[in-house]
């Protein structure tokens, strides 16, 4: 058991290139902390820092309250799950998770005994004499996780271990190392590009952008209190709409009506960096807005009528996508996650395109107008200058 | 006849051909060296009177037994010593990046472009000055030389081929970077080390530039080398039919390593190691 702190990390190479950049990050003991962003983002290589196969150019890190910079990954008492998992192709699956403690001069017995009980628990125990190419990859990730638990270490480092499974096995396997985790009360670093995973998995999740922490928070604090453009455009799928818009007095001019500030919002306005700006960019969740006809009257929001070009029925919910008259929103946040998610090739079109989840209950139809509502409480606001979030905490 | 049939018929007649014109020499030394010393040129494919005579003659002359000895010896030796030090070396260049990198390989390159035969004068002299003349070490030096460079070039695309998780798993496991050598990246290098092992083998038991002009007694002479200098039965006769027994006799051991590692060198063993 043990806590990470990473005080100032810096990971520059040779050719000048800092992937990390003066990175911060206190892991409590026994945490389940998610590395996300996109690609190239330095999640990985700062996962790599803490597990020392990177060195670290400049900062200190701690595991369990020791500098452990200059320790090699052996001396570290961690252990790492590989995208590709990397079993030794040469043993059976019993040695694969045998080998650190082999390594170790651990005794037979007790090797024998560690595996064992590893088995039962990832369910391998038929598996245990099959060479790794003849498990199929749903078997192969749990041998690797199987590999890391064996050695019983202070903290696991996962790097994007189900990015190589098919859908429906990356769920199931997701469930699984969150009831690994908890059971084990192991701290654990894992590195994700899917923000699902994050949400689902983590205790905390800090977001990374181009080397540099953006945030970091529990799953549900990101989600419903972004600090950027980036985080909220990140986080949350469908991904949150962004909408130009003007602050003018107590009401928010959106271009798919105006919307009264809620006073809880103007609180968190007024305690906010950005004072008395009015040009600012507008985030509307999908999940807040609803069908007008299933709302009652009181609730504090706005409604507006448009017409629905595309309709996706999900089974339990509906996403309803329209176009707003307005500029597309730039900011180079945004420009960012576009790319990433690789959207910026559509063709372009009129106005903005938003989407919003209507529960299934709703009568809504493809190409038909409709009254939609929007929840005015959770709407979120950005500095278009520099992407930060306007409201305070 | 179907496209697909013409196909197929017209690349098993390409597949004969070419078997039968690679394997006619080997059949013909083999008819040789079942001739009688007597029949051996009289023109016939197959051998009128079959004998094993040569194969008898040549195990009862010291000439060849101590070739063949000096042959398995310093190939073995070369060899061994070649796959050991090239491993080291292919494994730095394929896995570190340091200063002079591509320097080392462009001269290793360059080392095996080295006509062979320029050496071979200085080699001499230089020998019998400091009494590697007629030795084993006398003939395992040069081997090393040509031997390596080449070894060195085969083994490192062979380890830039295995995953580097591997390693880097190996060390989070707690391996030195000795044992992550040994228990992991060699093991899973064999197919590559064999193949390497045979090739400077090849090398080193098919040389005869070297042999024939660094050695000259039994001590160190090898079987090229030897044969070259079989006597006859008599000064008259020309000892064809032992020249192709012994020819006959070291090419199994070739034949016989290529065998046994055929399956190692074809299998790769690094199947399964990474998501498949």
């Amino acid at each position: 058991m043990a806590e990470i702190a990473l005080e100032h990390i810096t990971k520059r190479y040779d050719d000048g290139y800092e992937a990390v950049k003066d990175l911060n990050l206190d892991i409590a003991d026994g945490e389940f902390m998610i590395l996300v962003g996109p690609s190239g983002c330095g999640k990985s290589t700062a996962l790599r820092m803490v597990a020392g196969l990177e060195d670290i150019t400049d900062g200190e890190l701690k595991i369990g309250g020791q500098v452990v910079n200059d320790k090699t990954p052996k001396d570290r008492d961690i252990a790492m799950v590989f995208q590709n998992y990397a079993l030794y192709p040469h043993m059976t699956v019993r040695d694969n998770m045998g080998f650190a403690l082999k390594l170790a001069r651990t005794p037979k017995a007790e090797i024998a005994q560690k595996v064992n009980e590893a088995a039962r628990i990832l369910d391998l125990e038929q598996h245990l004499e099959r060479k790794p190419a003849n498990l199929s990859g749903g078997q192969r990730q749990r041998v690797a996780m199987g590999r890391a638990i064996v050695r019983n270490p202070s903290v696991f480092l996962m790097d994007e271990p189900l990015s190589n499974l098919d859908a429906k096995l990356r769920v199931q396997m997701r469930a699984e190392i969150s009831r690994i985790q908890q059971r084990l009360k192991t701290t654990t670093v894992y590195v994700t590009h899917d923000q699902t995973e994050a949400l689902t998995l983590g205790d905390r999740i800090a977001v990374m952008r181009a080397g540099v922490l953006q945030q970091v928070g529990a799953p549900m604090e990101l989600y419903n209190r972004p600090n950027n453009l980036f985080v909220a455009g990140f986080i949350g799928s469908p991904a949150m709409n962004f909408l130009p818009a003007h602050i003018e007095g107590d009401v928010v001019k959106l271009p798919i009506g105006d919307v009264h500030i809620p006073d809880a919002l103007r609180a968190r306005l007024q305690a906010g960096p950005g004072g008395g700006r009015d040009g600012v960019i507008a985030g509307l969740r999908p999940d807040d807005f609803e069908d007008a006809s299933l709302i009652s009257g009181e609730s504090a929001g706005t409604t507006f009528r448009t017409k629905i070009d595309v309709l996706e029925s999900m089974g339990s919910e509906y996403y309803a996508y329209f176009t707003v008259e307005a500029e597309q929103v730039d900011a180079r946040e945004l420009q960012e996650l576009a790319e990433e998610a690789g959207t910026t090739d559509l063709p372009g079109r009129e106005g903005t395109q938003v989407v919003a989840r209507l529960e299934a209950a709703s009568h809504v139809r493809q190409g038909q107008e409709i009254e939609l509502w929007f929840n005015a409480e959770h709407l979120h606001l950005f500095d278009p200058e520099n992407g930060l979030s306007l409201l305070a905490e | 006849m179907s496209v697909k049939a013409r196909q197929r018929t017209g690349w098993s007649l390409a597949f004969v051909v070419v078997v039968v014109v690679s394997l006619v020499p080997v059949f013909w030394l083999i008819m040789l060296s079942l001739k009688t010393p007597e029949s051996a040129t009289d023109g016939s494919f197959i051998p009128h009177h079959w004998t094993l005579h040569n194969y008898r003659d040549i195990f009862n002359q010291t000439v060849f037994t101590a070739a063949l000895r000096n042959s398995i010896g310093i190939g073995l030796i070369s060899t061994t010593l070649a796959v050991l030090l090239a491993s080291s070396a292919a494994y730095a260049i394929a896995r570190l990046d340091f200063p002079g990198k591509q320097t080392i390989l462009a001269v290793a390159l360059l080392v095996t472009l080295f006509p062979q035969v320029s050496l071979v004068g200085p080699l001499y002299n230089l020998w019998r000055q400091i009494g590697l003349f007629n030795t084993w070490p006398g003939l395992i030096i040069p081997y090393l030389t040509f031997a390596l460079p080449l070894a060195i070039y085969v083994l490192s695309t062979f380890f830039r081929e295995i995953p580097w998780e591997l390693e880097q798993a190996a060390q989070i496991d707690g391996a030195t970077p000795f044992q992550a050598f040994t228990k992991v990246i060699a093991p899973l290098a064999a197919p590559g080390l064999a193949t390497t092992f045979i090739i400077v083998f090849l090398i080193c038991w098919n040389d005869f530039v070297f042999a024939i002009s660094l050695t000259a007694t039994n001590a160190a002479k090898t079987v090229p080398a030897a044969i070259a200098q079989f006597p006859g039965v008599s000064q008259f006769t020309q000892p064809i039919g032992d020249i192709a027994a012994a020819a006959v006799v070291v090419t199994i051991p070739v034949m016989l390593l290529v065998l046994l590692f055929q399956r190692r060198i074809v299998a790769g063993l690094t199947a399964g190691a990474v998501k498949g």
